[in-house]
């Protein structure tokens, strides 16, 4: 029997010109902000095929970021899982300490030299984005408002301070779940308001078009450093590894990793969404693992899976990790999904601090409670793998701001 | 007659009476299921011209504060789209004949099925649809539906709206087109912004469709002096937030608002 041939996929060619991929994304927002998201779409191309923009840039992300970010090679953590060795991808030692910088630097650059607007209103759940956000805003010399759930702001409070500190207003958001999700919507709604003056520098790979597409643009520095730094550094293991393992929120640091490796077929993607406390009693934020709650939907501009009652209304997640609680997923993902080019499961909060300990306790470091929903995931795939095979971990954030949370839950690891 | 057609005709009665329609906005289920069905006969009695009935949602993002708490309240209290849709239906039994237009975001639509949300609402009693976070762009499942039903779609313009992008709203749009008065979400103002006339000025030279103004307006004054620029004047939080202290409240409002708009009676 002759094995089925498909045209190979052009990955670059989406989102389509509507900003879909496939039936996912596009743009669902009040038509106060069409106009705004065309402005968006075209300044962000011209910046793209802008030499000077382009090397100013990089030349940020250098000097001031730090990158590239290292790849680790997790001896210990390797031995005691006893299966396929472990790479880590250091996204917590970028300025600010995970990946968010780059596409906040991205958009804040973006904003300052090719639109005209001077203030920039953005979202945060753990904070980090708020914290990388809030550090583009003074580096640049912006006006910057970052919206926060009331929850979220008591479980990452150090970042808040942070905010603070780099000149940033915090404001509280009360509404809903208090949570991430709200502080988009308020983000949105102060972003309606001021649109002639302001630019919302969405914070993952969410939203209307032209954010998903975007977003995955800026953070896709992290894939292009990893293809060179394992395929080609003498500090590497000299090939591509056979899986890549992220954790998925709205999904900005795995698509970031995923998208310069989606051509290298034999790589398989992993993404590792927030179980919480189990998917059955549906106190989770895993859109594609609950196939009751998680549905194609619409929220906050974009088409996607999204948990959602049975009237369309959307769920109240969980997750210990704030990055991650969220009730829908970056449109590329379920796209690519769909195409059988990347896997998703899920890591419970349990699971997550067991990770969390492991990479402690093995290799010092003291990873992002997001992040080490990816680690958790190594515990159940790291051994099914043989000792030659490679696993490449997106570790997207460290994970000082969730000391509190940790430190809460020491009695119960 | 069809859903377009009874809101074209609303619009025209108002036109021979040389005055703009009122159009009061109510959030389906706030304060209660009673209290809803009392404040919009009441209003339809007094001469409210059209309604928006507002299907709650849980996030309603061009929302602001008092429409965002009453559509919570609604939600916390079970009212689901169908419930809305059967409040319609009573409020049609019970004699309320002036056009109903759905105000509600995609999601709770797509999530009924959009083929069968539309078909559900036309034997209601809905005669239009207003959904906030749908552009014409990503209507291409609705549209078809509600032309098969009768059904208007009624888009949203904005200040922010190019020329451009109005030429290709007004395209799209039956029955009305709405008009934002302000960049902002929903709620009351003090002052609505000077160049009001101007927007409206600008999206009627590319459209011969009954253009309503909405968001903002909460008194009578201010009902007034957008009645004296446009067809039609939608009044929302305002009356949702006197509906929250009582139906006559309510009522009491819409009679003032109802005035303000027959002050302008050109």
């Amino acid at each position: 029997m002759a094995a089925v041939q498909r045209e190979p996929i052009n990955y670059n060619a989406w989102p389509d010109e509507d900003g879909h991929f496939g039936p996912y994304g596009g743009k669902f927002v009040p038509e106060t902000l069409m106009p705004a998201l065309d402005e968006l779409e075209e300044a962000y191309l011209a910046a793209r095929n802008d030499r000077e923009f382009m090397a100013e840039l990089a030349y940020l992300q250098r000097t001031y970021v730090g990158r590239p970010t290292p790849v680790t090679y997790a001896a210990r953590l390797t031995e005691y899982l006893g299966g396929a060795q472990i790479y880590l991808k250091r996204e917590d030692l970028a300025h600010t300490g995970a990946h968010k910088i780059n596409n906040a630097l991205g958009q804040a650059l973006l904003m300052k030299r090719k639109m005209g607007k001077t203030r920039i209103v953005a979202e945060t759940g753990a904070g980090q984005h708020g914290v990388a956000t809030a550090t583009s805003a003074a580096l640049l010399g912006i006006e910057c408002v970052v919206y926060m759930g009331t929850v979220d702001m008591a479980r990452q409070e150090p970042n808040v301070f942070r905010m603070r500190l780099l000149g940033t207003e915090v404001r509280g958001v009360e509404s809903g779940s208090k949570t991430l999700k709200d502080a988009i919507n308020e983000a949105i709604r102060d972003w309606v308001t001021n649109v002639n003056t302001t630019h919302y520098l969405l914070g993952s790979a969410l939203g209307p078009h032209p954010y998903p597409a975007m977003v995955r643009d800026f953070q896709s520095i992290i894939g292009q450093e990893a293809l060179v730094q394992m395929g080609e550094s003498d500090d590497g293991p000299g090939r591509l590894p056979d899986a890549i393992v992220a954790c998925v929120g709205g999904g900005s640091n795995a698509i970031g990793i995923f998208h310069p490796f989606l051509a290298y077929e034999d790589v398989r993607l992993i993404g590792v969404e927030a179980g919480g406390r189990g998917i059955e009693g549906g106190e989770h934020a895993a859109r594609f693992a609950d196939p009751e709650m998680g549905r194609l939907g619409v929220l906050q501009g974009t088409k996607s899976f999204v948990l959602q009652d049975s009237d369309g209304q959307i769920a109240l997640t969980h997750s210990i990790s704030a990055g991650l609680d969220y009730a829908s997923v970056g449109p590329e993902h379920a796209w690519l999904r769909d195409q059988g080019r990347t896997e998703y499961t899920y890591c419970t909060d349990e699971q997550a601090m067991a990770g969390f300990r492991l990479l402690c306790d093995l290799e010092g470091i003291i990873p992002a409670l997001e992040s080490a929903h990816a680690v958790g995931h190594l515990i159940d795939l790291a051994p099914q793998m043989a000792k030659d095979q490679i696993i490449l971990v997106n570790l997207s954030g460290r994970g000082d701001k969730d000391l509190g949370t940790v430190m809460g839950d020491w009695g119960a690891v | 007659m069809t859903g377009v057609e009874r809101i074209r005709a609303a619009f025209a009665q108002a036109g021979q009476e040389r005055r703009a329609a009122f159009m009061p906005y109510h959030a389906m289920g706030y304060p209660t299921r009673a209290e809803t069905l009392e404040i919009i006969a009441g209003l339809a009695a007094d001469g409210a011209d059209l309604f928006e009935i507002g299907i709650p949602h849980s996030d309603p993002l061009a929302d602001g504060p008092t429409v965002q708490g009453a559509t919570y309240t609604a939600i916390t209290q079970g009212t689901t789209v169908a419930d809305c849709l059967t409040m319609v239906r009573e409020l049609r039994d019970a004699g309320v004949t002036a056009p109903f237009c759905a105000m509600g975001y995609y999601n709770p639509i797509f999530r009924y099925g959009v083929e069968r949300f539309v078909a559900d609402a036309a034997a209601a009693g809905i005669d239009g649809l207003i959904v906030p976070d749908l552009p014409p762009e990503e209507a291409g499942e609705l549209e078809p539906a509600c032309r098969q039903a009768g059904l208007a779609t009624i888009y949203l313009l904005a200040p922010t709206s190019t020329e451009a992008r109005i030429r290709q709203v007004v395209q799209h749009a039956t029955g009305f087109i709405y008009l934002v008065s302000i960049t902002g979400t929903t709620g009351v103002r003090t002052e609505l912004p000077p160049d009001l006339a101007d927007f409206v000025q600008r999206v009627r030279r590319h459209t011969d469709l009954p253009l309503a103004v909405g968001f903002g307006i909460g008194a009578r004054a201010q009902a007034a002096a957008v009645a004296g620029i446009a067809d039609g004047v939608v009044v929302g939080s305002a009356l949702v937030k006197a509906g929250g202290e009582s139906v006559d409240a309510a009522l009491l409002l819409g009679r003032e608002l109802i005035k303000g708009v027959q002050e302008a009676r050109g």
